[in-house]
């Protein structure tokens, strides 16, 4: 047996994006152990539930996250509408599925940017980074913000997507589809990639399960579920399976969220295609919320499960969100065992970490 | 709760019944999706969301807590849970004991204690 130490990683780290500090038990080169640990960007948002009423939510939920913002809002609102029964209009459900499928398209290409500059190709980085360009310019286009969009509010969407803005971006993806095809050929088929990526952080199907993992991460262990499927927003009008790989490695998970932006912009057209003629994009919501609903929704990172409790009051009891990455730390945990300390930044930017939604 | 979806299924247990139950869950091959605890009508309620990931359903286990009540930790069957106990037991003060990754209140490193719970619960 090698010498035993503990290596602090993080919370500055280059590879890091975001405050997260491990405590890497090593034998020599080896990853023995890591003991996760958080707290550096807690802001308390669960706790604005007592001074802001529940429309207001729906703006401080956004803001859990700066790349996801969309989906947070969403799934609030969502949660919230479910707790009250409340039917959202055809027409915004399909707004919110384009503007959710976005996201996840430019949460993708941020991600595989910043695995690309994990593993030293910083050109492809640059690549990713200015295809994710474009989608923001979109986003911007539709809904005024580039990170936080505010378009949603509790019983609809607050803004249209008018007809010539779905052809643009009818046409604007279509180039991106194009764009990603050239560098999906490196991201995925280059030997230095390859030689970086495959057989590195494995997770078995069984581990993916008993650590409760979630998303790409989970689905690049073979496990064929999406929340999507649960049939939320438009989606139940659409075609599409869950996109896995049997792989279990770090490839895998490269290859599961590249092939997932191609997904998501197919969902993008599917919708333009099927957006409902009807022109109402919310319904008003008198009432006041009372009892409580569990909300689920496929965030880029995975599943985000929202809580609210009302009573029968404008303020909640309590809002809760439980992001993609809160449930993906203890797989993380489990990849690094046995790892090359060197592998060490590649397999936490794997996981996709959103450190700020995590802590909320 | 309001079953307007058939995803949201709840049961309310005794707090006593918690390992048992879980165990169950666990046995029949559900995920702990989220635990979270939340105060109401004076009471700290602890909520473990277990989800199907074949037909989609959620199921929670509720139990409602008497001052101060100790609760048995569920990461002697769940590991993974320790981040939900960490975080109701800082945020709240929900007495849970022997977590197997105990950060002792310092997981979100915060300076005020139990800053979730309603002001005036915490001296009473």
């Amino acid at each position: 047996m090698g010498k035993r130490s503990v290596i602090p990683f993080g919370p500055q780290h280059p590879v890091l994006p975001e405050p997260i500090h491990l405590d890497l038990v090593v034998e020599d080169e080896k990853v023995v152990e890591a003991i996760p640990s958080v707290g550096f960007v807690h802001r308390g948002l669960e706790s604005l539930v007592t001074k802001k009423d529940f429309n207001t939510m729906a703006y401080v939920a956004e803001r859990t996250c700066g790349i996801c913002s969309f989906m947070h809002g969403m799934g609030y609102c969502e949660c919230v509408e479910n707790m009250m029964g409340v039917e959202v209009p055809i027409r915004a459900k399909f707004l919110r599925t384009i503007w959710s499928e976005m996201s996840r398209v430019h949460s993708h290409l941020l991600w595989l940017g910043l695995l690309a500059d994990g593993f030293g190709h910083e050109n492809l980085f640059y690549q990713c980074w200015r295809i994710r360009e474009r989608i923001l310019d979109m986003l911007e286009m539709t809904t005024g913000g580039r990170c936080i969009f505010s378009v949603n509010q509790v019983g609809g969407v607050l803004k249209d997507i008018p007809d010539d803005m779905l052809k643009s971006i009818e046409e604007a993806i279509t180039d991106i589809e194009a764009e990603l095809k050239v560098v999906q050929k490196t991201l995925l088929y280059d030997y230095t990639v390859k030689s970086r990526l495959c057989g590195v952080g494995i997770l078995t199907k069984e581990q993916a399960h008993d650590l409760g993992t979630v998303g790409p991460f989970m689905r690049a262990s073979g496990i064929k579920s999406d929340m999507r499927l649960r049939g939320y927003d438009a989606y139940p009008y659409l075609d599409f399976e869950p996109i896995t790989s049997d792989d279990c490695d770090c490839y895998a998970r490269c290859d599961v969220r590249t092939r997932e932006i191609f997904q998501a912009i197919d969902l993008i057209r599917q919708a333009i295609a099927k957006m409902p003629s009807e022109t109402d994009l919310a319904v008003q919501v008198k009432d006041k919320p009372s009892g409580e609903y569990f909300m689920r929704v496929e965030q880029p990172r995975g599943e985000a499960v929202y809580y609210t409790k009302g009573n029968g009051s404008m303020f909640l009891d309590r809002m809760r969100i439980r992001t993609p990455t809160f449930a993906n730390l203890p797989g993380l945990c489990e990849t690094l065992k046995g790892a090359d300390l060197a592998d060490v930044g590649l397999l936490v930017i794997t996981i996709d970490p959103c450190v700020s939604c995590t802590e909320r | 709760m309001d079953n307007k979806c058939p995803e949201n299924v709840l049961e309310v247990i005794q707090t006593s019944e918690l390992l048992v139950k879980v165990m169950e869950k666990k046995k029949q091959g559900l995920r702990l999706a989220q635990a979270c605890a939340a105060v109401t009508e004076g009471h700290t309620q602890l909520s473990y969301s277990f989800a199907n990931d074949e037909d989609f359903g959620l199921t929670t286990l509720r139990i409602v807590l008497e001052d101060n009540e100790e609760v048995p930790s569920i990461t002697e069957i769940i590991p993974y849970a320790f981040f939900y106990e960490n975080e109701m037991k800082e945020l709240f003060g929900v007495n849970i004991k022997m977590i197997n990754l105990d950060y002792n209140n310092k997981l979100y490193r915060i300076e005020e204690d139990t800053p979730f719970l309603p002001k005036g619960k915490e001296e009473a």
